[in-house]
């Protein structure tokens, strides 16, 4: 059937499904000139601002010190270090919990899923104050510990890693637990039941089928879990007590202290890039559609 | 009897629950864990001894007399409640600001090409995926050319930033489990566009909304990071102020606030998981 | 036909209005990237006509709908409700009623808040409108149940309200898309009938789609096969029926065996036996015979003029109630195997004995009923 070349009305629809395209695309202007406002804009600038040196001309000198510095360097491993420690011993407690919950009926699941959120949404400054008076000197657990006998002399558990990880980790695992959960929760029951009339003990069934199924739930929060550890600050100034220092805090006191908007900016920058690559990772293991099935 | 119990079954593949009694055992422990150590600074809070004792040996109101009459402490010190009040103004701007962008966004992704959709998602996902001490920063720069440092607007507009990736998703999960048909309907029956969105389409939404709404302003009154830089002066955050007095020293006052902020967010949560169940869906 | 008495709606009630609207629909087109919905599609709906649009899931029907209500815009095209052209209105503005597959009610309104919907756009007076709700729930035979919310209605009752927010605006023209699919087969038939008597009560020129044919035959007026985007064929249910033009439609469109046939000079032939067709065989080529199971039938022992004979065995005789299906092997075709069924209404407990499985049985067509498609 050949078509006849009359195309009557094509340019007013034309214009119409343009003129539709338009209003849609029109709602959500508002939204992306704040992303560009105050994000791209300020971020570009910073990343411009990375590459001029303390004598004002374009140049390597911020990326040079970070490579070279002492200081610089254990930074960057600390960073790292408690990134990669927290995020592990997330992985270790929270799997089991995650796990405990998905097999729950859907009411006792959901209760348990209340201690999850509570501490989720309660401050991040309420709980990382509420650990560093639990493990001060003369805190809870010191208190309790000598009250037992256990010990003579209060442990020193803050002001340094240990009090910064116990206190990460209390952060961090909210953000493991749910999509991990999530995921667990999607598995269908039916496999485990195919796995055992096929002849597979509980322990087996569970690593041969569950734990697989459940990886990509677990890698999207490990992920999660690790670039926000990267960037963290509030929890680490605090429970570190000016011992240990994270990326993000030398940032923030590049800029107090010495108003080296050069130095911060490098660092910021390196951080970005860490992140991004990361997240890009993630973003293939986990499809971003799954968040809009809640 | 305790044998009976531990010998039921908890799962359909028959294991038992003395099978598992170690998980139990790791998930309760992980669960308090999770929920006590902040539920221990409201007994705390109530401790008369500047050292903040558990459990406290002497009960006294000093640490809240401390926090609601601080605006009348002349001599400099903390002002708890003027900062409450500008975490509080600065909190409900972000709702109207936020959730107005954030709904229409949501709409415009759901009902425009998915084309476009796939390529503005992560843009406007990215406020939550740009490390927040980058994000603070860049703010503060940026501020210090229009003069904003120390204002509510510079605060309202970064809070509103971190707060319309929440609202975005909220709104976008509720207008995908919501039958679009119905505008269609309503547009055949004679509605406009936004007569239909109106009378049939954010009826249907409005618990989500409000949740949204809700987080938002949660999301606002706990930010610490871009109000550390960008709060300042005679405007500070409560949670600026509690973050610089905990850096500085132990202010026992920061147990009393703790507490009123518990018990604000757990209302707030329990308020929308109450609301955002509500939502019909045919 | 079903056994029910009285009128199924009172007329008297619903005020006439004479003039329904015809449709013309000229050079519609739709593309996405490279695939057509809908190729060049014209189509001419008379006033007060029931117009089905039949094809199978994905042949554009649906698509030509939408079009027609405004929610789709083709790339080009005209679509005019008398003489206005409506191709660049938008949906609220074209005074339709649409009936949609999931009904798609307001699930935040009651049963009068839905159908009264559409007064309240257009500024009807509050009783004007609760006149005229009543009217509609009265013509759906949903009366009383105004003050229902809709989560507690049945599947046929939604579908019913769904018809009077549809109508109660007494629109010109009714699109309905597939909207018994949802409901099981006895309320459907049952539908299709009360569907078809509202139709010709209020006068509305009526556009409905469906895939099944059985529905597209027992309500309409004409029939528009579609397929692929094209429009296939455009009749009445009797000539899309007895004379499919084409192979799809002989096959989408009841039951038939399509046996393929041969044409040189005239003659036509099936491997090396000559039958007589109905229709004058101008070209040569190669053609489909329709054969549906209702017109063969048992060769009787004399052998007509006017009939052509099939041999074949007996294969299976399988009993479906009120017909016995026979599945008979050809054996008067060459190369590939023929299967043919022949259907046979059950119709006395006095009638002759029917072969057994494995017999050699002729079977008779008339010449009249013999058509061949391309």
């Amino acid at each position: 059937m050949s078509l006849t070349s009359n195309n009557i009305n094509q340019n007013e629809l034309r214009k119409l499904a343009a003129r539709e395209g338009y209003t849609f695309f029109g709602l959500t202007v508002p939204y992306l000139v704040m992303v560009t406002a105050l994000i791209a804009i300020p971020v570009g600038w910073l990343f411009y601002l990375s590459f001029i040196g303390r004598d004002g001309t374009f140049s390597f000198e911020n990326y040079e010190r970070m490579w070279k510095s002492k200081a610089y360097i254990k930074i960057f491993i600390t960073t790292f270090k408690i990134s990669i420690l927290t995020t592990i011993i997330c992985a270790a407690i929270g799997y089991p919990l995650a796990y405990f919950m998905s097999q729950l009926s859907r009411k006792w699941a959901n209760i348990c899923m209340i201690g999850v959120l509570i501490p989720f949404w309660t401050s991040l400054l309420v709980r990382t104050y509420a650990w560093l008076v639990l493990l001060q000197k003369k805190g809870l657990l010191n208190n309790i510990a000598i009250d037992m006998g256990l010990i003579s002399e209060p442990i020193k558990f803050v002001h340094n890693t240990t009090g910064t990880l116990i206190g990460m980790v209390h952060i961090m695992l909210p953000f493991l637990i749910l999509p991990l959960y999530a995921n667990m929760r999607a598995i269908d029951k039916d496999c485990m039941k195919a796995a055992s009339s096929l002849g597979a003990t509980p322990s087996r069934a569970f690593w041969t089928v569950f734990l697989p199924l459940s990886l990509p739930g677990l890698l999207a929060g490990l992920l999660i879990v690790f670039v926000l550890c990267l960037g963290f600050y509030v929890t680490p100034a605090i429970l570190g007590g000016g011992k240990v220092i994270m990326a993000a805090m030398k940032i923030s006191s590049n800029i107090e202290l010495y108003f080296s908007w050069g130095a911060a900016s490098a660092l910021g920058v390196v951080l970005l890039v860490v992140t991004a690559i990361i997240l890009f990772i993630a973003s293939k293991l986990v499809s971003i559609d799954q968040l809009g099935s809640r | 009897m305790a044998n009976s119990f531990l010998n039921r079954n908890v799962s359909e593949t028959q294991i038992r629950l003395k099978d598992r009694i170690w998980l139990y055992a790791i998930s309760f422990i992980v669960l308090f864990l999770l929920i006590v150590p902040s539920l221990v600074v409201i007994p705390m809070s109530f401790s008369a001894s500047q050292y903040l004792e558990f459990p406290p040996k002497e009960w006294s109101l000093r640490w809240y007399e401390n926090y609601f009459f601080s605006w009348k402490v002349e001599n400099g010190f903390n002002d708890w409640m003027s900062a409450t009040w500008t975490s509080f103004k600065v909190a409900i701007l972000t709702i109207v600001v936020a959730t107005p962008i954030g709904t229409m966004a949501a709409y415009g992704l759901v009902n425009g090409s998915s084309r476009l959709s796939k390529i503005l998602f992560p843009i406007f996902i990215s406020p939550m995926m740009v490390p927040i001490i980058l994000v603070a920063i860049g703010l503060f720069y940026f501020f210090v050319q229009f003069k904003l440092v120390g204002s509510v607007l510079g605060l309202v507009l970064g809070h509103s930033l971190v707060a319309m990736p929440l609202v975005l998703i909220i709104v976008f999960s509720a207008l995908k489990n919501y039958d679009m048909n119905q505008e269609k309907v309503a547009r055949s029956l004679g509605a406009t566009r936004f007569r239909a969105f109106r009378e049939i389409t954010l009826p249907q939404i409005k618990f989500s909304i409000v949740s949204a709404s809700l987080i938002a302003f949660l999301t606002s009154f706990d930010e610490i990071i871009i109000s550390l830089f960008v709060a300042g002066g005679d405007n500070s955050t409560i949670t600026r102020s509690m973050f610089l007095a905990l850096r500085d020293q132990i202010d026992p006052t920061i147990a009393a606030i703790s507490t009123i902020l518990i018990i604000v967010s757990s209302g707030l949560l329990i308020l929308v998981q109450l609301l955002g169940n509500k939502d019909k869906s045919t | 036909m079903l056994g029910h008495s009285g009128p199924y709606f009172t007329i008297s009630r619903v005020t006439m209005e004479n003039s329904s609207l015809n449709i013309s629909i000229k050079n519609v087109t739709k593309k996405y990237d490279e695939f057509y919905a809908l190729k060049d599609i014209s189509l001419d709906i008379t006033s007060g006509e029931f117009m089905t649009l039949l094809g199978p899931s994905g042949s554009g029907k649906t698509t030509l709908l939408m079009v027609l209500a405004g929610f789709t815009n083709p790339d080009y095209g005209s679509v005019k409700f008398g003489d206005e052209e409506v191709i660049l209105k938008p949906p609220h503005l074209r005074g339709i009623g649409m009936v949609f597959q999931n009904y798609a009610l307001f699930p935040h309104m009651t049963v009068e808040q839905n159908v009264g919907y559409p007064q309240k756009l257009r500024g009807v007076s509050k009783s004007e409108t609760s006149k005229t709700v009543e009217e509609a729930l009265e013509t759906v035979k949903l009366e009383g149940l105004g003050h229902r919310r809709v989560d507690e209605l049945s599947g046929g009752q939604r579908q019913r309200v769904a018809l009077a927010r549809a109508i109660v605006f007494k629109p010109k023209i009714l699109l309905m898309d597939e909207p018994l699919s949802a409901l099981d087969k006895k309320l459907r038939e049952e539908m299709q009938i009360e569907l078809r008597q509202l139709h010709d009560t209020l006068n509305m020129t009526t556009v409905y789609v469906t895939h099944d044919q059985k529905e597209a035959l027992t309500m309409s007026d004409r029939i528009t096969v579609i397929n692929g985007g094209e429009l296939m064929q455009l009749g009445t249910p009797n000539e899309i029926y007895e004379h499919p033009e084409n192979g799809f439609i002989a096959d989408f469109i009841g039951e038939s065996t399509l046996i393929p046939v041969k044409v040189k000079k005239s003659k036509a032939l099936i491997g090396k036996t000559e039958i007589k067709v109905a229709q004058p065989l101008s070209k040569d080529g190669d053609f489909l015979l329709v054969v549906r199971p209702e017109k063969v039938f048992l060769a009787p022992p004399k052998k007509k003029k006017d009939e052509n004979y099939f041999e074949g065995d007996l294969l299976d005789s399988i009993f479906q109630g009120e017909s016995q299906l026979l599945v008979i092997k050809l054996t008067s075709t060459e190369g590939e195997e023929q299967v043919l069924r022949v259907r046979i209404p059950n119709q006395s407990v006095t009638d002759k004995a029917l072969p057994a499985i494995g017999e050699k049985v002729t079977i008779a067509l008339k010449v009249a009923d013999s058509y061949v498609v391309s």
